[in-house]
């Protein structure tokens, strides 16, 4: 692995009892990249999230950030990170300011910067106007704008969020949404959700753990090369013979759906322009054009449901 | 460090009414049990006048009502204590601790140091009833610092027990019962030292209500002030120890 690793997680295993929770788990983050975390509910996101942060301490393996060893030089470690678990630690009887800047002597600021650095905190995550409300009496996305501010409130150069988005209202999503964005374009940023559309909308990396075990890690563009199906669903208003679409350039397999809807396969190139002609002068009447995109549920639920073969045999020893 | 979490813990404290309801409950249960011995003190005075060594207002007053105060604060000790970290695992909120860059011993010691505090306070206010005698008579200031230093003792080694037990459970009510008990244990331990004639020395050495009743006699014997230390010192350990252990499960 490089040397520029901001995080560095090599064999991560992590065993609770005699359930193995993670196993083996190796990945960095890059200064400056955004990584996403997917996984499904139990797979172990929550648990490795933990083990960077300090919070539990690993079974085996090892993790660094920057450098220092989250458990031999802790403090240094932690310092350079910020956290927001699943549940934001926020104090419900504390207003929004006592709790920032309690949060600041926490990660052991000057008294001098603390005021500029909830600020910058509190505009960063829109508190500004809340600053004197008691956190209890704020909305779930304010207590999350919250959990995120106390997360950034040292400047860390990596932020690590716990499926930030749960529990929030479409609208709320969005904010916090881009307020990762935000966050991403000056520090390094891990995110777990199980939201495929979060991904997609915020990270530049994409790891799919599964059963403690990394099964994809790959950029985002790939995700997106990935997850686009060669294959495109018209409509016809007066539909010729299936085997007539067949004939046309590019298009490899006709499938009818109904009557007037046709799916169309391809290889490499898109046969819409001749499709498009073809429609004009023959007056197929074409009013319906849609790109098949395969989802990236379908990629997920396929990398994460496939193959059980192994895990059957691990139950029968149980 | 320490300091910046004792403070929330004690602001904390005096966020919730409860330790404004347990403070005014103790201060009137109290007072009326103090002008019940100054009162009394007024019957038996006139007799003690012709005896030799007879016991001062401090022994008869103030000593007996710390005697008292220390039955009831056993009792409400463990309402305070069971909060300070047995809610934050409730809330969820001891990740913001632990994922901050400071050491276990740290987080136990600004705990502790937070319930101290609200202890000096609670004593503190105490004492201002004995003081007012000052008006109308003399005390023994030694005795009184004695009795003082010894009930800040006790109640930080009933802290720290409370403490420990805070932070083996996230239920606080079971953090209170479980500490009222073993505070309780810890407090009559020395009857069964005084029914079973030859092992009592060592079973009634750890009673709690020894070395505070030879501190209110004014004895000031650093054996006494050193259980003290060595039992707070000892459930501070198990507390970090418990809190570090939990990562590990």
């Amino acid at each position: 692995m490089d040397s520029t690793a901001l995080v560095k997680v090599e064999n991560l295993s992590r065993f609770y009892q005699k359930h193995c929770a993670i196993s083996q788990l190796s990945f960095s983050l890059k200064p400056g990249e955004v990584l996403g975390f997917l996984g499904p509910n139990g797979a172990g996101k929550s648990t490795t999230m933990q083990i960077i942060t300090g919070n539990l301490a690993p079974s085996e393996g090892q993790v660094s950030i920057k450098g220092y060893d989250i458990i031999e030089s802790a403090r240094q470690a932690k310092q350079q990170i910020g956290y927001l678990p699943e549940h934001p630690p926020v104090y419900r009887e504390a207003t929004v300011d006592e709790f920032l800047r309690y949060c600041a002597k926490l990660r052991r600021l000057d008294r001098s910067s603390i005021g500029a650095a909830m600020e910058q905190a509190k505009s960063h995550c829109g508190l500004n106007e809340v600053g004197h409300r008691l956190i209890g009496n704020l909305s779930k996305g304010f207590q999350q704008r919250v959990g995120i501010a106390q997360a950034i409130i040292h400047n860390p150069p990596v932020v690590i969020l716990d499926e930030p988005t749960v529990g929030l209202d479409p609208l709320q999503i969005r904010e916090i949404r881009g307020l990762i964005k935000t966050l991403g374009s000056e520090r390094s940023v891990i995110l777990s959700t199980h939201i495929l559309s979060e991904v997609q909308a915020t990270c530049d990396r994409v790891q799919i753990i599964r059963e403690g075990k990394l099964v994809y890690n790959a950029s985002i563009e790939m995700l997106k090369d990935q997850s686009s199906e060669h294959s495109i669903v018209i409509a016809l208003k007066k539909p010729p013979a299936p085997e007539r679409l067949s004939q046309l350039e590019w298009v490899e397999q006709v499938e009818a759906i109904d009557s007037n809807r046709f799916r169309l396969y391809f290889d490499a190139t898109s046969p819409v322009e001749s499709l498009v002609q073809e429609s004009v002068a023959q007056h197929w009447g074409l009013y319906e054009m849609i790109p098949d995109q395969r989802s990236l549920e379908d990629l997920f639920i396929e990398l994460t449901q496939g193959n059980r073969g192994a895990d059957n045999s691990l139950e029968s020893d149980l | 460090m320490i300091l910046t979490i004792a403070r929330r813990e004690i602001s904390a404290m005096f966020l919730s009414p409860l330790a404004w309801v347990i403070l005014g409950i103790l201060q009137t249960l109290l007072g009326y049990m103090f002008l019940a011995q100054v009162d009394n003190y007024y019957t038996l005075q006139p007799q003690l006048v012709g005896l030799e060594n007879t016991p001062g207002v401090t022994d008869i007053v103030v000593a007996s009502l710390f005697q008292v105060a220390a039955i009831i604060l056993l009792m409400i000790m463990p309402l305070i204590t069971m909060r300070s970290i047995a809610e934050e695992k409730r809330n969820k909120t001891l990740s913001l601790l632990i994922s901050s860059p400071i050491s276990m011993t740290e987080i136990v010691l600004g705990k502790f140091l937070g319930l101290l505090l609200f202890v000096v306070i609670l004593v503190s206010l105490l004492m201002l009833m004995p003081l007012s005698l000052y008006l109308g008579t003399a005390l023994d200031t030694g005795k009184l610092f004695s009795i003082y230093l010894a009930t800040i003792l006790l109640l930080g080694s009933f802290a720290a027990i409370g403490l420990y037990l805070s932070s083996l459970t996230d239920n606080q009510t079971i953090a209170a019962i479980s500490t009222f008990g073993a505070l309780l244990m810890l407090w009559v331990i020395d009857w069964i030292g005084e029914s079973i004639a030859n092992s009592s020395s060592v079973v009634s050495y750890l009673s709690l209500l020894r070395h505070y009743q030879s501190m209110l006699q004014g004895i000031f014997d650093s054996s006494d002030i050193a259980y003290y230390l060595i039992l707070i010192t000892a459930f501070l350990v198990l507390t970090i120890r418990q809190l570090d252990r939990e990562r590990m499960l």
